[in-house]
């Protein structure tokens, strides 16, 4: 594992590491993945893989039902606009 | 005898029969918080004037002779991963310093109907991500029994504000021991239900796959009686179980006659402390001496927890802390000026703590083209293999029986530096996550460690897992164990 792997993830991740963690977290990172190297050695041949261990049917009906009102939602936004009913955010286009 | 010392059904028998009022209680409650909480940190924040509000309203109900819920008038501690409307909830995070949740998590709802009142949010591991509680933005807990040493993790302020005697009764969340590993450093019970028992509605989700609720109690008892309340399906997450939810109070006859208990012997062998694993012996005499029959188990894959564990909630984890990105709640950094996605990658960076940071970075590298198959998709495999020892086991045993962390607890400093040998303390309890059963931790014993000045004395653990759905054994054996012992009643002074 390299810094530069560390700089591509951190892209996918959407964190702004400092160099500080660059270096430390290439360090660790390296350390827990090989840890984790040793999972290669079982076979696992024909074995399913398992996401979730629920067995019961979580289907529902799609149905309308009430949800939070618009004011409560937008009250914990750090730059809400109640008055439009909406999020503001940085420019995203040039 | 004061009310600060009893369990919950006796707190809410006293309050019931008229016996104490339930401001008398929640004061009491609240003196103690304040007087010992500087030194523990074991609360983010302490709702006074609320809790009065609510306590005073049971009073009331009473004295208009309205029947009282089960929990009526009992002190709770809430986690502060669980939404309560109207009550700051940070999940010990920068990034969410400021949020106040616009609704109640379901388990919020469903113990505030059975009467119980909430006197504050207790500290955790950041996202509950941790095992020692040192990954709080607001500062570690404090082990009650030993202030040099970490209460565990992540609900540490839960379990420490139980075994303070702040509260009776305090809700953790558990993705790979998050409940039993603190209950165990703490000295009380810790109860994770079997995934899907309790409704995840309102919980800031750490790993879907693996997030449980569950309560932390001075006993057994008090532990069946929160599931009652706790357990059922729930219109708002569709992960919660429709199983029916039996009387788990009933179970509790002190009868283990019968019962077959496996012991993972190979399993508890390497790496476990001495004084953990002469405990465990001497509980499985408890065990064998109470009628119950030890039977020798193999869970040949278990030994693989951790890295399973540590692919697959890492991964789920760097999806669900994708929402924490500035716009709808939480911080938002002051410099953001440069663009949204500057904004999305200062905000997180500048708002997560360093072990968030870890996991959401490990968690996208095992999910990245290239890496999914060798690390996700073998991780779920082997996760499957896991829960074919169990499967296995199940067919010869009623339950598993083990310790609940490999060591007492260690000191607060003591692994932070290295984040794999932290990961490590998990052996025993993330199994147990990735294959959804119902696990407890009581408490089995005791060791003396030397400090400067004095003796500490610290709590070892004892955990019993159970198939799915079958909360009933898991409590049935734990309580047998807790009346055969006197581990239990024991507590520290603060």
């Amino acid at each position: 594992l390299t810094i530069a792997d560390v700089e591509r993830i951190a892209a996918l991740a959407h964190l702004e590491l400092t160099p500080d963690e660059k270096q430390v977290f290439t360090k660790q990172l390296a350390d827990i993945l090989s840890y984790a190297e040793q999972l290669q050695a079982i076979d696992t041949t024909g074995v399913a893989a398992m996401a979730h261990v629920n067995a019961h049917e979580a289907e529902r009906d799609d149905q309308l039902r009430p949800c939070l009102p618009v004011e409560d939602a937008l009250r914990n936004a750090p730059d809400g606009a109640p008055e439009a009913g909406l999020f503001r955010v940085p420019r995203v286009i040039g | 005898m004061s009310a600060r010392s009893k369990g919950a059904r006796a707190i809410a028998g006293d309050i019931a029969a008229g016996r104490v009022s339930a401001v008398d209680v929640c004061r009491e409650a609240l003196d103690h918080i304040e007087r010992v909480n500087p030194s523990l940190n074991a609360f983010n924040l302490v709702s006074s004037d609320r809790a009065l509000e609510r306590a005073a309203n049971v009073d009331r109900l009473r004295a208009s002779g309205v029947p009282l819920g089960p929990l009526a008038g009992v002190p709770l501690a809430v986690k502060d991963n669980m939404c309560v409307r109207g009550m700051r909830t940070t999940a010990s995070s920068r990034i969410l310093d400021t949020f106040v949740p616009p609704y109640d998590a379901t388990t919020i709802v469903k113990l505030e109907e059975a009467g119980a009142v909430i006197v504050g949010k207790t500290n955790c591991d950041e996202f509950a991500m941790g095992s020692s509680n040192e990954n709080s933005a607001y500062g570690p807990v404090r082990n009650p029994w030993a202030s040099e040493r970490t209460p565990g993790g992540s609900s540490g302020g839960s379990a420490a504000a139980v075994a303070a005697a702040c509260v009776p009764l305090a809700l953790g969340s558990d993705t790979g021991g998050s409940i039993r590993q603190p209950a165990s450093f703490c000295g009380v019970t810790g109860l994770k239900p079997t995934y899907g028992r309790v409704s995840r509605y309102g919980l800031l989700a750490f790993a879907s796959s693996l997030d449980q609720i569950g309560p932390i109690t001075r006993n057994v008892g008090d532990a069946a009686l929160a599931l009652s309340v706790l357990a059922g399906p729930d219109p708002m997450d569709s992960t919660a179980s429709r199983e029916a939810v039996p009387d788990f109070m009933a179970a509790l006859d002190g009868n283990v006659r019968g019962i077959r208990i496996g012991v993972p012997r190979a399993f508890v062998s390497e790496g476990v402390d001495a004084s953990v694993l002469s405990a465990f012996d001497a509980s499985l005499d408890v065990l064998r001496a109470a009628g119950a029959t030890l039977v020798d188990i193999d869970l040949p894959y278990a030994k693989y927890a951790i890295p399973v564990y540590y692919l697959v909630c890492t991964a789920e984890a760097s999806s669900n802390l994708a929402r924490y990105d500035g716009v709808k709640y939480g911080y938002r950094s002051p410099e953001a000026t440069r663009g949204l996605k500057a904004m999305y990658e200062k905000s997180r960076d500048e708002g997560f703590g360093p072990e968030v940071k870890r996991r959401i970075m490990l968690g996208t590298y095992v999910l990245s083209a290239g890496y999914y198959d060798a690390f996700y998709l073998k991780a779920q495999q082997v996760r499957t293999l896991l829960k074919q020892d169990y499967d296995r086991a199940f067919q010869s045993v009623d339950l598993v029986v083990m310790p609940t962390s490999p060591t007492p607890p260690f000191k607060l400093g003591e692994k932070t530096d290295d984040p794999l040998q932290m990961y490590l303390a998990d052996i025993f309890t993330v199994s147990v996550n990735l294959v959804g059963l119902p696990g407890i931790s009581v408490p089995c014993g005791f060791v003396d460690a030397p400090r400067a000045g004095g003796t500490d004395r610290l709590p070892i653990g004892l955990q019993f897992v159970g198939r799915m759905f079958d909360e009933t054994t898991v409590l049935r054996v734990a309580d047998a164990f807790e009346r055969n012992t006197g581990w239990s009643r024991e507590t520290p002074e603060v």
